[in-house]
């Protein structure tokens, strides 16, 4: 039996981000990423490949590919199943149109695994105005996952899926620049996994708790609300400051901080710095350990759905060089990313300790080692 | 939260209703430090959009990551 | 609630889609303000010396990315037409020199290059966009005012430029 613990459905939308400026194309680039994931048990790498042109000034495409393979034998899965290797496979492409100061942009992209499909399209309109100090940016997101199940060819369904967002960003000095961003989420239909279980006291039981199948409302809607600011500092370098709310109707309440440090030298070196800090209320539903089988309408003991913290501590390098093998490119830049996380949950207990009575383990916590390393080439 | 969405949409119909009358305070050739690349909210989408991933797929919350604008204003 | 909410967006993608901007602007025939500024040729030009030349003067900055797109296509039109009583100088308004050399040294120009680095030329002409292109003629008055670039506004340059060149001083 296998474990389905990543989300893909809302990360298919991601990996196109928003056009980035609405007088202006950004500049023709490819980026080539290896990425590397090793937490909690679960190790995730592969590649990333993004490109980006623009014609004529006016139009621009860009394309991603991107793959995840797994190797998994995480909490859930080591209680629950058993270790597991999957690889999930994205496509997208997307469109931009630029007239006046308005950019006109569409993309679309899929994600495959071997239990679930995400198909995810993306509208958005983005202006400057006020002198160009101004950049409000719509966009309308859509998606459509299929859910099945190894092993059970009777099992599928779906999730229906919209995403509704504002951006607001502002030049409010010389120095600084600030930012608003609005998201409200709506989705319906199976949205739990159909691998995980919750635990139940079951006296019966030699461990004395038994497993069930989770139930989960068939709809949920979040809104998220940040506001960033970035601020040049004199001697040149960059400090941003960034803080996020957000709430759902499974009473999920979150916050999400961080602050970061930009510092390049000489024209070569460009050093980052940042931490992180995220904290969240539990589901309504969620428990640890329910009192006895079925005991309400929705459970769920997803650690992701519990009440946790999560800290982030990020360093970033980046060399920035001129190709002689490589004319075509006008500029590369060699990147290396490491962010450390530490995931503390005060909710969920590691079931995979012995000797506790059911409800006294030990709160389950795990560090992570994620790695993003990168060739940039801009033609 | 029907309430913050309908006035959301209130604020940028007023924007996008021809006020441009509004004169700027930075000016377009005051713009050096902001079109500065290390001033950019996201310099590396292939990075940051993978690392929202992690972070979508672990934690509770999504959205509100995205940021536009800013820039050198050109054009 | 998702087909209201459907509407709402689709009706302010339509009030986006319809906000318009010029992007140029003819001007009737006021003075062009005078100005005396550094060259990077040595020494200072003024516009009185110019009277008599059409002269175009272009707003620019070396990290003002259709600034630089346009270089190439203004050291054409100084070449072509600088026999003709015609002469272009290019202001840059950044506040120190540095990047400016930097990208001269890979994008040289022939025609004269200008600083204005406490950015009160610009503010005199009311430049709101970057680059802007003023012509002015051989009387001294601003006939044209282009505000940003995009590959193939030369050809406009050109135009304002050659009618210009027809009138007398």
């Amino acid at each position: 039996m296998r474990v389905q613990l990543i989300r893909t459905a809302v990360i298919a939308l991601a990996l196109l981000p928003l056009p980035a400026a609405a007088a202006v194309l950004p500049d023709d680039r490819a980026d080539l990423m290896y990425h590397y994931y090793d937490g909690g048990g679960v190790t995730i790498d592969g590649p990333s490949l993004l490109v980006r042109k623009k014609f004529a000034e006016k139009y621009a495409a860009s394309a991603n590919y991107y793959v995840d393979m797994v190797s998994s034998a995480s909490i859930d899965v080591i209680t629950t199943a058993s270790p597991y290797t999957e690889t999930r496979t994205q496509y997208g492409v997307g469109f931009e149109y630029l007239r006046n100061k308005v950019t006109y942009a569409a993309a679309f992209s899929n994600s495959s695994e071997n239990d679930y499909e995400a198909d995810t399209a993306t509208l958005s309109i983005s202006q400057d105005m006020f002198g160009d100090l101004t950049t409000v940016s719509l966009f309308f997101t859509r998606g459509w996952d299929d859910v099945t199940r190894r092993g059970d060819a009777t099992f599928a369904d779906e999730i229906d899926r919209r995403i509704y967002g504002v951006d607001i960003s502002q030049v409010a000095t010389r120095n600084m620049v600030l930012g608003l961003s609005y998201e409200t989420i709506t989705e319906e239909g199976f949205l739990n996994n159909p691998y995980r279980q919750v635990r139940y006291v079951d006296p019966d039981a030699a461990v004395g708790f038994s497993f069930e199948p989770e139930r989960y409302p068939r709809t949920r809607t979040g809104n998220a609300l940040s506001l960033r600011a970035r601020y040049f500092l004199p001697y040149r370098a960059a400090i941003q400051g960034e803080y996020r709310f957000y709430t759902d109707t499974w009473d999920i309440l979150a916050h999400t901080a961080e602050v970061s440090y930009t510092h390049p030298l000489d024209d070569e070196w460009t050093f980052d710095v940042r931490y992180r800090f995220y904290t969240q209320d539990a589901a309504e539903f969620y428990s640890d350990l329910f009192p006895r089988s079925d005991f309400q309408n929705f459970l769920a003991r997803d650690k992701e759905l519990s009440t946790m913290t999560s800290h982030t501590l990020g360093f970033g390098v980046a060399y920035e060089f001129k190709s002689p093998r490589m004319s075509f490119l006008s500029r590369s830049s060699l990147n290396l990313r490491y962010d450390r996380m530490r995931f503390e949950y005060d909710d969920f207990r590691d079931i995979s300790t012995t000797g506790f009575a059911p409800g006294t383990e030990p709160f389950y916590s795990f560090d992570a080692d994620v790695i993003r390393f990168f060739f940039s080439g801009w033609f | 939260m029907r309430a913050v969405r309908i006035a959301g949409l209130l604020l940028v119909a007023a924007a996008a209703c021809g006020c441009s009358r509004v004169e700027p305070w930075v000016k377009p050739y005051e713009r050096e430090n902001i079109a500065d690349p290390i001033m950019a909210w996201d310099r590396d989408p292939v990075s940051s959009s993978y690392m929202r991933h992690v972070f979508e797929a672990r934690e509770g919350a999504r959205g509100a990551l995205g940021a536009s604008g800013g820039g050198c204003g050109c054009n | 609630m998702n087909t209201r909410s459907g509407f709402q967006v689709a009706a302010l993608l339509a009030a986006l889609a319809a906000f318009a901007w010029q992007a140029s602007a003819t001007d009737g025939s006021a003075p062009a303000p005078a100005f005396t500024l550094a060259s990077r040729a040595g020494g200072e030009v003024s516009l009185a010396d110019l009277k008599g030349q059409v002269v175009m003067i272009n707003f620019w900055a070396s990290w003002c990315g259709p600034c630089r797109k346009e270089f190439p296509a203004l050291d054409q039109i100084y070449a072509k037409y600088k026999p003709m009583g015609f002469t272009l100088v290019a202001i840059n308004v950044e506040s120190e020199k540095e990047d400016a050399e930097k990208f001269l040294a890979t994008t040289p120009a022939s025609f004269p290059i200008l600083f204005d680095p406490d950015n009160k030329v610009s503010g005199s002409y009311g430049v709101s966009a970057m680059p802007t292109t003023v012509l002015v003629d051989r009387q001294g008055r601003v006939r044209w005012l282009h505000r940003a670039y995009k590959p193939g506004d030369e050809a406009k340059y050109i135009e304002q430029i050659r009618a210009a060149l027809r009138e007398k001083a």
